[in-house]
């Protein structure tokens, strides 16, 4: 017994050395967006800076010539409107795919998963000239209604939605309830982990989208974090400082987001993978 | 309320009850599904119906629609031979060899975190954090990361003694590689999970019967673990590849493309010609192609899949 412990102290050691390299990139950066300019890139490497200068850093990122914090403000204000958007939408073609029947149900069912096949970049042209027809180019809400259809959410969903019992469904009806209170009442609060996991994750995708901004937003105040990072680094380029303590930024809400949720966004990406 | 008046009908109008509940539930679902419905319709349907038109013609979306002209299967035989194209569509094949070394690493990662080792969620935690982060982020580190004089990796090189360490994203001959490289950073975590998921199904007591039948624990991984997984890798395989014909964010804001097209991808080209040189027509002929390209991809998949999984 003791022979097969020492050898998982080994392998945990093993492990932890790799994953401190596989890392490592990150803990460069965090360190980098804490020093000097100048000291960025001696090497060997200054993995805790010897001279800080986070703070100075840190405020020329966001209160300095470019409006990065009006980029954060607006990508979480679509970043929510999006995630919750898109979980109504998701939700409520969940339970109608898989709780109520009706003809063509099954058909539209794979016709909308197909869709999930075609490949964004074939379909920009035609959605750049249609949202320039409908006023939605250069706009907040166009960027919305594009993210709000998620087929991989509704997919998801309806995975969790057939394990719930018909028999719950049949005998609320029974009792007078609507589909609508159905799927208030009883639906949803049984399917509460999995909507936790879809919105983690759509809040992920959204936070660090790059491509639909990049195609559907022409305003510089209406940019996101993404875009504007890239505007970022094209104006700052050689100051590697200041680009590393915007990737932080950038990066950081989803890391705390993740860490309280870790256990949903781990178990939903595996479940909704390995199920189907 | 209705259906409460409903449902305390007497006996005799069950035929009737009947036909209107199927009424009540063909009207319920279609409104549930109809917001899905219509964002899918108008946002997807009928983009890829007109890509599929538009791509038949000569045209600068610009210069609207009274300037349109058909021309047939042009925008198709041009591609053939348009070096260009020819040279994206290399990449992305030379992309694919991202997904079985991803695929290994990250097997290996799981097996070992599942079987061996203490702080489990503190290893997934790590794995993970490129699949938060986003690839301008991603992108972004790995520029400086992979500068040619004065980056970490480099200088970490020449300090062990490689003079001439390679240029990475500066040199043609590298850069595709230098992608290759993030792309499997990238990706570990997310298949690591997966892998790790796939794993927790499989029932101890193949590994019991193994032991008593006094397999070595390398020989189990072969003839326990790498079989009763080969689902789960099939699905990594579909994903992956599909993804790798996908990759715009990463290669957009780390190469642009360069240098001398060495990292351009169809994803990338397209973009290109749809809204740098503003040929509607040719882009959306590229869009179609792709499209094809990920079906038959994943045709062949399914029917390889029947061949080597093992269920």
């Amino acid at each position: 017994m003791s022979s097969l412990r020492i050898s998982r102290v080994i392998v945990t050691l093993l492990m932890s050395a790799a994953g401190i390299m596989f890392i490592m990139p990150f803990l460069w950066m965090l360190s980098a967006s804490f020093k000097p300019e100048l000291d960025v890139l001696t090497y060997p490497i200054q993995w805790i800076p010897k001279t800080w200068n986070a703070a100075e850093n840190y405020r020329e990122v966001w209160f300095g010539a470019l409006p990065f914090s009006l980029y954060y403000l607006n990508t979480i204000k679509i970043t929510l409107l999006t995630t919750v958007f898109s979980l109504i939408i998701s939700s409520m073609a969940a339970y109608g795919f898989s709780k109520i029947s009706f003809r063509g149900r099954d058909l539209l069912f794979i016709v909308i998963l197909a869709t999930f096949m075609i490949p964004s970049q074939a379909i920009l042209v035609p959605q750049f000239m249609m949202y320039r027809w409908l006023g939605l180019f250069d706009s907040h809400t166009g960027l919305v209604l594009l993210g709000g259809s998620s087929v991989i959410g509704t997919f998801l969903l309806r995975q969790f939605y057939m394990s719930i019992h018909n028999e719950i469904i049949e005998s609320a009806r029974i009792d007078g309830a609507n589909h609508l209170t159905i799927f208030v009442r009883i639906t949803l609060p049984l399917v509460k982990s999995a909507l936790a996991t879809v919105m983690i994750l759509r809040f992920i995708w959204t936070w660090n989208d790059y491509q639909n901004p990049l195609i559907f937003l022409r305003s510089d105040k209406l940019f996101t974090l993404q875009l504007g990072m890239t505007k970022f680094s094209d104006v700052n380029g050689e100051f590697y400082s200041l680009m590393m303590a915007g990737a932080v930024s950038a990066i950081l809400p989803l890391l705390i987001i993740f860490i309280i949720g870790q256990k949903h966004v781990i178990e939903g990406v595996a479940s909704g993978s390995v199920k189907g | 309320m209705e259906a409460l008046q409903e449902t305390g009908a007497a006996a005799h109008k069950v035929p009737r009850k009947k036909r209107k509940r199927f009424m009540q539930d063909t009207l319920a679902g279609y409104l549930f599904i109809s917001p899905m419905l219509i964002t899918a319709t108008v946002l997807t349907i009928i983009p890829i119906l007109l890509s599929g038109i538009i791509s038949f013609t000569d045209w600068n979306f610009i210069a609207g629609l009274d300037t349109i002209k058909f021309i047939g299967f042009h925008n198709y035989l041009k591609m053939f031979s348009d070096d260009h194209f020819i040279r994206s569509l290399t990449n992305n094949f030379a992309l694919i060899f991202v997904i079985p070394v991803s695929l290994f690493i990250s097997l290996t990662l799981a097996v070992l975190i599942n079987k061996a080792t203490y702080f489990k969620s503190f290893f997934k935690v790590i794995y993970f954090m490129p699949f938060i982060s986003s690839f301008v982020a991603i992108a972004v580190l790995w520029r400086v990361l992979f500068h040619p004089s004065s980056g970490p990796i480099n200088e970490f090189l020449m300090s062990i003694g490689i003079h001439n360490p390679p240029t990475w994203l500066a040199d043609p001959s590298f850069s595709l590689i230098s992608v290759m490289i993030i792309m499997v950073w990238a990706g570990i975590g997310f298949e690591m999970i997966i892998f790790m998921a796939g794993l927790q199904n499989i029932p101890g007591d193949l590994y019991e019967a193994a032991d008593i039948d006094g397999a070595s624990k390398i020989r189990q991984f072969f003839t326990v673990t790498i079989p009763m997984l080969s689902p789960t890798t099939f699905f990594l395989l579909i994903t992956g590849i599909v993804g790798s014909f996908k990759v715009f964010d990463l290669i957009m804001i780390l190469t642009n493309g360069g240098p001398a097209g060495s990292t351009s991808v169809i994803v990338f080209y397209l973009y290109e010609v749809a809204f740098i040189q503003l040929k509607s027509g040719y882009a959306s002929a590229i869009g179609i192609t792709l499209l094809v390209l990920i079906l038959a991809i994943t045709v062949v998949q399914w029917i390889g899949q029947k061949r080597w999984v093992n269920y």
